[in-house]
C-alpha cells in the first residue's frame, strides 16, 4: 500500500488546475476592487475618443461612445460573479436539501422528489431560465433566481446518488443503532462524505451559471444598462466586429477565461475528490514510481 | 412479459409522468406571472373590450381546474392556442419554425460528431500521453467558449472582412440547397464546435470504460493487432454509449439554440421564444416550451428504446 497524499496537495501538483486556481484568485481580487481597479468611470462620456483601438490611454479601447472597455469589463466581470455566485450558492443548498432527503429516506418521497427532477431536467437550461426571466421579468434578482432554480436538480441528483451509496456505509448503520437522531447523522456522517462530488459540481456549475448569465443579458434579459454587463457589451459590438475587434474580443475573452477556469478546476478537483478516479491517480503515480 | 416489454412499458410509463409534470409547469406559467397576464400582454393596446375579448378567447376567464383540464386536452390535440400579439393559431407557427431549428440542429450534430469520434478515440488510445493531454484541454476551450461570441467572431471573420459567407438568414432546403448551405455554414459551425467539444469528453471516456474490459484484454492477449481489437471490439461497444451522449446532445441543441438563432437570425424556435419573451407572449412561450421539451423527452426514450433493444444488459438490469 503506498501512503495516502493529502487531496489539496495532490490538487495543486498538477500544473493546470494550479494554473486555473491563480487565475480564479485574480478574479476574486477583481471581484472585490473592480471600482478600484477601474482606471475610468463605466459610464464616462468621451465621443471625441470614440471607438479607440487598444493602447496606453485605454488598454481595451473604448466603445461608441468613448467608454472605457477595461473599466467597463472589470465592473462587468463582478457582477456577472455576483450572480454566478448567489445563484450556484441558492442551487446547492436547496439541491443538496432535497437530494440528502430523498436519498436518506427513499420509499415514496424519494420517488416523488425525484420526478420533480425529471420534469425540470426536461428543459433544456437556458430554456427553462428564459421561461422564468418570461414570468418575473427582466432583471439581475430574477436572472439570479433563475438560474438558481435551473441548476438545483442537478446538485440534487449528485447529492442523492451520494447519499444512497454512502447510507448503508457501516458507520451510519451503527450511529442509526446508537440512537442517534437523523438530522445529526445527515449533517455529521452522510455530508461530509458525500462533499467531494459535490464541490466538484460547484465548480462546474459556476462555469455554466457564468455562461447563462452572459447569454441572459446577451439577449438583454440579465443586468440592465446603465450598469454593464459582458454578455450586452458583446451585443453592443455586433455593428462594429471589423471597425472595432475590441469591443467584442475583450468582454467574450473575459467570459471564456472565467469558465474555462472553473472548468479545469473542476476537473482537476474531480481527478483528487471523486475516490474511484483518485485510487487510478495515485495507482498509476505509484506504478510509474516502480 | 419478456424483459424487453417490461423494461419499454416501465420507459414508457415514467415518460408519461414526467410528460404530465411538464404540462402541468407549462400550464402553471402564464398563472405564475405577477398580476393580470392579459393586461400585461396588451400594454399599451389595452381597452376593456380589448382585455375581455382577449381573457374569454384564452380561456383564462374559466376555473383554474376547468383550464387545466381545457388545456390538456387541446394540447393533446395538437390546438395550442392562439398568439396574444396577433390571433395566429401557436400549433402553425411553431410548425412553420421548426424546421429551420431542426436543419441547425443536424448540421450542427453532424459536425459535432465528425469532431469528437475521431479526436475522442484517438484521445482515449493516446490515454496519458501528451497528445491526450492536449486533447483534454483543448476540448475544455469549447466547453466554455459562450457559443454567441463565437458566432460573432465567425462573422465577423467569415462575412465581413472575408465575405466568403451571408451574414445572416436562412433559405429553406427544398427551395434553394445552395443558398441553404451557404446560410447554414456558420450556424451549424457554431452551434457544431460547442457539442463537438462536449462530447468529445463523452467519447474518450465511453472508449476508455471499454478498452478496461475482460474482453478486450483477451482479445490483446490473442495477440489480435491493436488495430483489429480498437476497430472489432472497442469501438463496437463503445458505439452504445456514443449513441446516447448523440441523442441527448441533438435534444440539448434543440432546445438550447435560442442564443445562436438570436445572432443569425436564424427562423426557428429559439429566436421565436426569444421574441415571445420580449413580446410577453405568453401562448406562444407556453407552445414553444412544450414543444421543445416534448421533443427533448422523445429524443430521450428513443435513445434508451435503442440502448435496450442492442444492449440487453440494460433491460435486464
Amino acid at each position: 500500500m503506498n501512503q495516502r497524499v493529502s487531496p489539496w496537495k495532490l490538487l495543486l501538483t498538477n500544473p493546470i488546475t494550479a494554473l486555473s486556481a491563480a487565475v480564479l484568485v485574480v478574479v476574486a481580487v477583481i471581484v472585490v476592487g473592480a471600482g478600484a481597479l477601474a482606471p475610468y468611470g463605466i459610464n464616462d462620456i468621451d465621443v471625441p475618443n470614440a471607438l479607440q483601438g487598444p493602447g496606453l490611454t485605454h488598454w481595451f479601447g473604448t466603445d461608441e461612445l468613448g467608454r472605457d472597455v477595461l473599466s467597463r469589463v472589470l465592473v462587468a466581470i463582478q457582477a456577472s460573479m455576483r450572480i454566478a455566485v448567489i445563484s450556484v450558492t441558492f442551487a446547492a443548498v436547496v439541491g443538496v436539501a432535497i437530494g440528502l432527503l430523498a436519498g436518506y429516506r427513499g420509499g415514496w418521497l424519494d420517488s416523488v422528489l425525484m420526478r420533480v427532477v425529471d420534469v425540470m431536467f426536461a428543459f433544456p437550461v437556458l430554456l427553462l431560465a428564459l421561461a422564468i426571466v418570461a414570468i418575473l421579468g427582466p432583471g439581475v434578482t430574477t436572472t439570479t433566481l433563475a438560474i438558481g432554480i435551473v441548476f438545483t436538480p442537478i446538485f440534487a441528483r449528485v447529492a442523492r446518488a451520494s447519499t444512497l451509496s454512502v447510507r448503508t456505509e457501516p458507520y451510519v448503520a451503527v450511529s442509526r443503532t446508537m440512537g442517534t437522531g437523523d438530522g445529526y447523522i445527515l449533517g455529521h456522517h452522510v455530508l461530509p462524505n458525500i462533499s467531494g462530488p459535490l464541490i466538484v459540481q460547484t465548480s462546474l456549475s459556476l462555469a455554466f451559471a457564468t455562461l447563462s448569465e452572459a447569454a441572459l443579458s446577451f439577449l438583454g434579459l440579465g443586468i440592465q444598462p446603465p450598469q454593464p454587463s459582458l454578455g450586452r457589451m458583446i451585443f453592443d459590438s455586433q455593428g462594429f466586429v471589423t471597425m472595432a475587434w475590441w469591443m467584442a474580443v475583450f468582454p467574450g475573452a473575459a467570459i471564456f477565461v472565467i469558465v474555462l477556469a472553473f472548468n479545469l478546476l473542476g476537473d482537476g478537483l474531480r481527478d483528487v475528490l471523486d475516490p474511484k478516479q483518485r485510487t487510478l491517480i495515485e495507482a498509476r503515480r505509484a506504478g510509474r514510481g516502480r | 412479459m419478456t424483459p424487453l416489454l417490461r423494461f419499454l412499458t416501465r420507459r414508457v410509463l415514467h415518460s408519461l409522468v414526467v410528460l404530465f409534470g411538464v404540462l402541468v409547469l407549462v400550464f402553471a406559467l402564464v398563472h405564475l406571472v405577477p398580476g393580470d397576464p392579459v393586461r400585461i400582454a396588451l400594454g399599451t393596446r389595452y381597452t376593456p373590450e380589448a382585455y375581455e375579448a382577449l381573457r374569454t378567447a384564452s380561456g383564462l376567464d374559466r376555473p383554474l381546474l376547468q383550464q387545466f383540464l381545457g388545456y390538456v386536452g387541446s394540447a393533446v390535440r395538437g390546438d395550442l392556442g392562439v398568439s396574444f400579439r396577433n390571433g395566429d393559431p401557436v400549433t402553425v407557427t411553431l410548425l412553420e419554425r421548426l424546421p429551420a431549428t431542426v436543419s441547425l440542429g443536424l448540421v450542427g450534430i453532424v459536425i459535432a460528431l465528425l469532431i469528437a469520434i475521431p479526436l475522442g478515440v484517438f484521445s482515449a488510445l493516446r490515454e496519458g500521453r501528451l497528445s491526450d493531454g492536449i486533447i483534454r484541454v483543448t476540448s475544455q476551450f469549447g466547453v466554455s467558449v459562450p457559443d454567441f461570441w463565437m458566432g460573432i467572431l465567425l462573422i465577423g471573420l467569415f462575412s465581413t472582412t472575408l465575405g466568403w459567407l451571408p451574414t445572416s438568414g436562412y433559405r429553406p432546403l427544398f427551395d434553394d440547397p445552395a443558398g441553404w448551405l451557404r446560410h447554414i455554414v456558420l450556424p451549424g459551425l457554431t452551434v457544431g464546435l460547442v457539442a463537438g467539444a462536449i462530447m468529445t469528453r463523452y467519447v474518450r471516456s465511453a472508449v476508455l470504460e471499454v478498452a478496461s474490459m475482460g474482453y478486450v484484454r483477451t482479445a490483446r492477449s490473442k495477440g489480435l493487432s491493436p488495430g483489429v481489437v480498437t476497430r472489432r471490439h472497442v469501438m463496437r461497444n463503445a458505439l452504445v454509449p456514443i449513441l446516447t451522449i448523440t441523442g441527448i446532445q441533438l435534444a440539448t441543441i434543440l432546445g438550447g439554440v435560442i442564443v445562436v438563432e438570436v445572432v443569425f437570425a436564424w427562423p426557428g424556435l429559439g429566436r421565436l421564444v426569444f421574441n415571445a419573451v420580449s413580446a410577453r407572449d405568453y401562448p406562444l412561450i407556453q407552445g414553444a416550451v412544450l414543444l421543445i421539451a416534448v421533443l427533448f423527452l422523445l429524443i430521450n426514450l428513443l435513445v434508451d428504446v435503442l440502448y435496450a433493444v442492442v444492449d440487453p444488459r440494460i433491460r435486464l438490469s
